[in-house]
């Protein structure tokens, strides 16, 4: 089987200017929506209780945010969570008041209520175990970055590195524009998936990186843009199988994985459709602004050959 | 070209049977136990205990699978929960005569159902996380303050009866903020307490202040020594909370450090956790100080105005206000033990304390000093004190061993006992993270989890064996390989796998298989422009080699990152992740290629090798340019 029957190198590089334009529109809608809407961040970040509970019968929203507002909470949250049966709520943060006693509280009058109500998890932040969450992703994402950077500088050159990384961090704040424009829950567990996908799109353009230097070498007469098409045609189609099966995971998370796993799979899902494209588009054609040439990546001394290439010391 | 030297082949049996061997004990599943562990640091599990559990089965008429002695604790196997819970109860009864002082935990647990072999290779199941297994997590954070106020309390007082002793006349001392001050009328003065304090008291710096006429000596702790009080406080309030958790019988408790100043503790399994985080959330902190009972003392008790100054009211347990000096005379930090008993004599019910060398010194002076008057007990939960018990002094009491008496019930001293060990915390916690987890959500994660993988895998091994066939066959082997290895490195090193860590192996399979597909993709490019089988398998293995390094580096970057700032959820997705990438390249690259070389590398006259369709351009096309 063949998908793909390419037979001439498709001239991504000509229609650059477009669509990096399509790419800055949608970048700067998500900066929009990030900075209009804001994330929806979870308890983990924000502080604050979160308890679900599930009863035998498909609950009645109503008569339980009408039972918590009697406990004097301000914005309390109530809604459903997987199924009719199961309702998540969610405390703000009150001063002086312990979790313990704050979900205590609830679930007593829950059971006052209805007492076929059982507790399924509490959670529980208090809001400076939040603010050093906030500060801990930062602190990966800059590591993530500083360390993609160096690699790639000391790997290939210092034009791909910034290309890179301009192209992935581009889908990182799209993801993130994704979150704000509808509101979807921003939890720990999304960071975790935002920060692998950062990871894993990079591959996408390191293969095509890769690709572009042995064309560098191989063909001596074609340009810069001959060269780049080139080499995203001949990836093309591991690109889409590769990220295809990647895809099918997720696609199994969010199938299988339950509420708990859905908007981990979310994020990796839009990171990875963005993720494609930007390494195609985005990143090849950045370095292709920033002016990479053969002298860049052909050094007099050739010390391109992997050291753990066996047949690296048979070169005659 | 493509033969592997028989070195290589061994590395890859070796690791398959290592990987299998690991993984196999996930398989069994769990049976219900009873594990008996000690509840005291001196107290032992040995082989003698083991006798008294065995025999104590044997009466009780349970038929235990096995019971086996293991590192501090025993563990007995048993077929079903029913007898499980019959032998708890005989256990119980054999090992702890006495209720009130349990020596043993005898708890229930659930242990893996792997045969004797697997275990003595110390094979053993992933260990499951919380939100799999279900149970209760928290994160506790130290009141570092309060422990270094406690401490600048105690030594003000040191300091007080110091120069008493030594004569040297000050104007007042007393505590302001994190620094005591101390008053002096001249220059003679200040140098001769400056003096004193270098010499006696190793922890505490000086600096002399003179504000206009009024001279004075601002002494704090020294940054060493505060570090050294908090390090202490944050050791002893674990000790405590692992007592406290003694009480409630959990199984496997993890009670650690987490950072400067937090402590983490997990029960597994735990359902009750109300009374859980009854018993954690008993913030209390332990203080003996004396009765004032001057006259002016008196009358603030009795008509609730203003107190003496250097005093305080508090409250006894039955309601009623006693006036007591702020001058801490012990805190919870001297006292060891606390045990409800009898008095030998008189056969009423009394408290019987133990103090440290410490402890029992200080209380032999101050009991000395004032036979006859009253110290009170004092316990501060949450911010607020109250005063268990407030004796008279009858005699000096020496050696560390304190009986309070007197008008006590059996379970008053029994209660007395317990409120009086349950303060020995250096500093108050609060509880800053709370997690909760029923069995049911934990099952049902497990399943999920599962899922997840197993549906993933299964279709993309399919679509790779039809888009690739022989090729895609072998990358799958090449990824369930990759699996048994991840499965087997996680419960090598007794990880402990979260639904997170499920996802993150769902993912590292889906990444996994990039590396086949770049090579599978190379290969097919070489065929197409016109290599040989053999040349083409070799060129692309190597060829891919070098992309696949780099992408799993990068990948490898992100993971690191997660790990070295993530916490929680976010590490267990980390560590899994990581370990992935390390045995996808092992898998994908060396596996496959083994495979590869067994089925194909033999033949010389390799004519066409399966790896689906190989689609050639025309000639005169330019996919080659060269």
């Amino acid at each position: 089987m063949e998908l793909f029957k390419i037979r001439k190198d498709i001239p991504f590089m000509r229609h650059a200017l477009v669509l990096n334009a399509v790419s800055f529109i949608t970048f700067a809608l998500a900066v929009f929506f990030l900075f209009s809407r804001g994330l929806h961040l979870s308890v983990e970040f924000t502080g604050g209780t979160l308890m679900e509970v599930s009863y035998s019968q498909p609950a009645d929203l109503q008569k339980v945010r009408g039972t918590v507002g009697t406990l004097g909470f301000s914005e309390v949250q109530v809604q459903n969570f997987g199924s009719a049966r199961e309702v998540l709520i969610r405390l703000p943060a009150q001063k002086g008041v312990s979790s313990a006693q704050q979900s205590e509280k609830v679930l007593s009058a829950l059971k006052a209520n209805d007492p076929d109500v059982t507790l399924r998890r509490t959670e529980f932040v208090g809001p400076q175990v939040g603010d050093e969450l906030v500060e801990d992703g930062l602190k990966a994402l800059a590591f993530v970055v500083i360390g993609i950077m160096l690699y790639l500088a000391i790997r290939f050159e210092w034009k791909f590195a910034v290309s890179a990384i301009i192209a992935n961090l581009h889908d990182v704040i799209i993801i993130l524009g994704f979150f704000a424009f509808f509101q979807w829950e921003f939890s720990l567990a999304v960071l975790a998936a935002v920060l692998a996908v950062l990871g894993y799109s990079v591959n996408e353009s390191v293969v095509i990186f890769d690709r572009i230097r042995e064309n560098f070498r191989r063909y001596r007469k074609m340009n810069t843009v001959e060269i780049i098409d080139n080499a995203i045609t001949s990836t093309i189609s591991r690109t889409i199988i590769t990220h295809g099966s990647t895809q099918i995971m997720v696609l199994s998370m969010l199938f299988f994985g339950g509420e708990t796993l859905h908007y981990f799979a979310m994020a990796l899902t839009i990171g990875i459709c963005f993720g494609i494209y930007s390494s195609v588009f985005v990143a090849a054609a950045i370095a292709m602004w920033l002016g990479i040439q053969r002298e860049d990546l052909i050094k007099p001394i050739k010390k391109d050959n992997d050291p753990s290439d066996e047949n690296s010391g048979a070169v005659v | 070209m493509n033969r592997y030297p028989v070195w290589k082949y061994v590395i890859l049996v070796v690791a398959l049977l290592l990987g299998v061997v690991y993984t196999l004990p996930n398989f069994f599943g769990e049976a219900p136990a009873v594990q008996v562990s000690s509840a005291k640091a001196t107290i032992k599990v040995d082989t003698s205990t083991l006798q008294k559990v065995e025999d104590a089965l044997k009466t009780a008429g349970t038929t235990p699978q096995s019971v086996v002695l293991e590192g501090t604790s025993i563990r007995a196997r048993f077929d079903n929960t029913e007898q499980q819970l019959k032998a708890k109860d005989a256990i119980q009864k054999a090992l702890i005569p006495d209720a009130t002082d349990p020596q043993f935990v005898v708890a229930l647990n659930l242990v893996s159902r792997s045969p004797a072999w697997l275990s003595a290779l110390h094979a053993s199941p992933m260990y499951l996380g919380l939100d799999l297994r279900g149970g209760v997590h928290f994160m506790l954070q130290v009141d570092m303050q309060a422990a270094l106020t406690q401490r600048l309390e105690s030594l003000t007082g040191d300091l007080r009866s110091t120069m008493r002793e030594k004569d040297i006349r000050h104007g007042g001392i007393s505590r302001n903020g994190q620094n005591i001050e101390i008053r002096v009328r001249d220059a003679q003065q200040q140098e001769a307490a400056k003096r004193l304090i270098t010499d006696q008291f190793a922890d505490l710096q000086t600096r002399e202040v003179s504000n206009g006429t009024e001279l004075s000596l601002v002494v704090s702790i020294k940054p060493e020594s505060a570090r050294k009080v908090q390090e202490q406080a944050l050791k002893q309030n674990i000790t405590t909370l692992h007592n406290r958790i003694n009480e409630l019988g959990v199984a496997e408790p993890v009670i650690q450090q987490q950072g400067l100043d937090r402590i983490v503790v997990q029960l597994p399994g735990v359902q009750d956790t109300a009374k859980a985080k009854d018993i954690l959330g008993r913030t209390a902190t332990l203080e003996v100080r004396m009765v004032d009972e001057s006259t002016e003392a008196r009358a603030a008790e009795q008509a609730g105005g203003l107190v003496p100054f250097g005093t305080e009211r508090y409250m006894e347990r039955d309601g009623r206000p006693l006036i007591v000096k702020k001058q801490v005379v012990l805190t919870g930090d001297n006292l060891t033990d606390a045990q409800p008993g009898f008095d030998s004599q008189t056969q009423e019910p009394v408290v019987n304390l133990t103090l440290d060398a410490k402890g029992a010194r200080i209380f032999k002076d101050v009991t000395r000093e004032s036979v006859g008057k009253r110290m009170a007990i004092i316990l501060f939960e949450k911010g607020k004190g109250e005063v268990v018990t407030a004796p008279v002094i009858r005699a000096e009491i020496g050696g560390g061993r304190v009986q309070i008496s007197g008008r006590m019930t059996t379970s008053e001293a029994t209660d007395t006992a317990l409120l009086l060990r349950a303060g020995s915390l250096a500093a108050p916690m609060e509880i800053i993270e709370e997690r909760t987890i029923g069995p049911s959500l934990g099952a049902e994660n497990i399943a999920k989890g599962f899922n997840s993988v197993i549906w993933g895998f299964v279709v993309i091994v399919a679509f790779m064996a039809i888009y690739y066939a022989m090729f895609g066959l072998f990358s799958g082997v090449a990824l369930g390989v990759n699996l048994l290895l991840l499965v087997a490195i996680l419960s090598m090193l007794q990880a402990t796998l979260t639904l997170p860590g499920m996802a993150a192996m769902a993912l590292a399979l889906g990444m996994a298989i990039d590396s086949n597909v770049l090579i599978n993709e190379r290969v097919r490019e070489e065929l197409r422009n016109g290599a040989s089988p053999q040349a083409a398998i070799h060129a692309g293995y190597d060829r891919a080699w070098a992309t696949i390094f780099d992408s799993n580096i990068t990948t490898l970057i992100a993971g690191v990152a997660l790990l070295a700032f993530g916490s929680g959820p976010v590490r267990g997705f980390a560590v899994v992740h990581c370990i992935g990438i390390l045995t996808s390249m092992f898998s994908a690259v060396l596996f496959s290629r083994g495979l590869v070389n067994l089925w194909y590398g033999g033949q010389k006259k390799l004519k066409s090798v399966s790896i689906g369709t190989v689609w050639r351009p025309e000639a005169g096309t330019a996919v080659k340019a060269d």
